[in-house]
């Protein structure tokens, strides 16, 4: 079991606040928006929540990420356009 | 030989009789077999569905009712892979999709929102049954009830020609669902397959954040395949022949044959049928290859840009380019004529992808027109502070993070075109732009770059 932030980029309009509360996971690019950089480690997980319910636009989420899904995952990974 | 399908031809193609001997010589020695594009020569119109079964024999009888266990394992062991970009192994998806909850719907993408490739167009326009075969098979193989076919709004001549080609389908009875014909907006994006959802599902046709990938909840939340038309069109073929025979054709690791949009520096460009796994090369000399020609883009505007001479040997396969860092994409292939600068290229690409996002996710709307400004730039020889760190720095940071892969596929072409014309880029970066751009001999544009459609039209 792995605990990992996700941004809904559609959500994000770059308000910050995340990268304010969470700077060791969380940096901002040149426009404002947010860089997530890798998994949550647990003792960082409670601020990990408080950026999570902090984000006005409720962008950001905190997602366990159970080893039976990987399959799963590898194929939405792989899968993109298909024009 | 002359193209499939002549580029800007779309009514016009080449008499076979009047090929001369040694373009009749290069296609035996290119092994190159027409499955799709078979007697595409002759007629200058869409095949009958008459016609399109005297050419491929009936969809076997019991195609439509046997196990859709047997049309997966043929599917599978065929080893078809999407041809709309992506390259994905086509029997995983659908299995993905079969194994979902309830009856599963069809989409057929027949966008083509590739500037540079025609290939879709072409297939539809020719062999449209192939195509409706094809969707015919796949909802049979994933259990689905209902089925789409997605095309451009831009495309009005294309959708009669389909539409024509339902209505003799549906007086001979020939399929057990119908197939519901739709237009769309004609965006970069639009063709992406959950926008294609999104839209059919009555939203706009901009990508959706995932998951849910279709195939796990799609159009009315119900498991959804989006394929591309010509990958249903090779599973028309499959369905008939069978995995064995698909594989007969196939070279350098690739299976089955792929359709291939040829142009800039070569003396017959168009739409070519070849053997997947041709090298390169082989495919652009199929299509005359004039031989002052430096580097090719290879897969389209998502694609990659190349030196000719490192990539030429390589199979136009996903697994035969990676090495290289390319994909076959859309099955784009652009030659760069010598003396005109690939900088230049790049740059009015990006524009136009820069224009194309669906103005969602902040890294691609405000990213891609940075990069844009930095290519523009440097281009034209006239940089403003370091365009070439500023860009290495953005590649580094924009690539995954938006919905789609949108702004990844930018990325990706003006990188490779950084590494491909590095060269150049450093000569226009001290102000010293080669002598195509300099003088302005790219004013017209080599490759095909759309007008953007007006603001706020996505519905």
């Amino acid at each position: 079991m792995k605990l990992n932030l996700q941004i809904d980029p559609i959500a994000c309009t770059g308000h910050g606040l995340c990268a304010d509360l969470l700077p060791e996971l969380i940096e901002l690019d040149e426009w404002g928006y947010p860089i997530i950089g890798g998994a949550v480690p647990p003792d960082l997980a409670a601020h990990a929540r408080r950026a999570v319910n902090a984000c006005p636009a409720l962008a950001l989420r905190l997602v366990r990420t159970p080893d039976q899904l990987a399959a799963r995952h590898a194929l939405a990974a792989s899968e993109t356009r298909g024009g | 030989m002359s193209p499939a399908h002549a580029r800007d031809e779309y009514r016009g193609d080449q008499d076979p009789d009047d090929r001369d001997p040694d373009d009749r010589r290069r296609r035996t020695g290119a092994g190159v077999t027409p499955r799709l594009t078979m007697d595409w020569q002759r007629a200058d119109r869409a095949a009958t569905l008459r016609e399109h079964s005297a050419r491929f024999g009936p969809l076997r009888a019991n195609a439509a009712r046997r196990g859709n266990r047997d049309l997966l394992d043929q599917i599978a062991a065929a080893g078809l892979t999407g041809r709309g970009g992506a390259s994905f192994p086509t029997a995983k998806k659908m299995r993905a999709v079969a194994a979902g909850r309830g009856p599963a719907v069809v989409v057929a993408n027949g966008m083509e929102s590739e500037p540079a490739s025609e290939k879709d167009q072409a297939l539809l326009a020719r062999a449209p049954h192939l195509v409706l075969d094809g969707i015919s098979v796949a909802a049979t193989a994933v259990g689905a009830a209902e089925a789409h076919l997605c095309l451009s709004r831009t495309r009005g001549w294309l959708v009669d020609s389909v539409l024509a080609a339902i209505a003799e389908r549906e007086q001979a009875g020939a399929d057990r669902i119908g197939v519901a014909v739709h237009e769309l907006p004609h965006h970069y994006v639009s063709s992406e397959e959950t926008a294609l959802v999104h839209w059919l599902n009555g939203g706009e046709a901009k990508p959706t954040s995932t998951p849910p990938r279709p195939f796990e909840r799609g159009v009315g939340k119900r498991p959804t395949l989006v394929d591309n038309v010509e990958t249903l069109a090779h599973v028309a073929l499959i369905a008939r022949y069978g995995a064995a025979w698909f594989r007969e054709a196939g070279t350098g690791g690739g299976a089955g044959t792929m359709l291939t949009t040829v142009a800039g520096a070569v003396s017959r460009p168009g739409v070519y049928e070849v053997e997947a796994g041709t090298s390169v090369g082989d495919v652009l000399e199929l299509a005359g290859l004039r031989e002052r020609s430096e580097a090719v883009l290879i897969g389209g505007y998502f694609g990659t840009w190349h030196d000719l001479e490192v990539i030429a040997d390589l199979p136009f396969t996903a697994a035969g380019l990676r090495p290289a860092g390319g994909s076959p994409g859309a099955g784009v292939l652009f030659a760069l004529p010598a003396g005109t600068c690939g900088l230049a290229e790049a740059a009015r690409i990006m524009r136009y992808l820069a224009s194309q996002g669906a103005q969602q996710c902040g890294p691609c709307i405000f990213g891609l027109p940075a990069i844009a400004d930095d290519l523009a730039q440097l281009a034209a020889g006239r940089p403003e502070g370091d365009p070439l760190s500023r860009m290495q720095r953005r590649f580094g940071v924009i690539s995954g993070r938006g919905a789609c892969r949108h702004p990844d596929g930018a990325v990706r072409m003006a990188a490779s075109a950084i590494r491909t014309f590095g060269a150049d880029a450093h000569a226009h970066a001290r102000r010293r732009p080669c002598l195509a751009a300099h003088r302005g001999r790219q004013q017209t544009a080599l490759l095909p770059v759309p007008r953007p459609f007006a603001e706020g039209d996505w519905r």
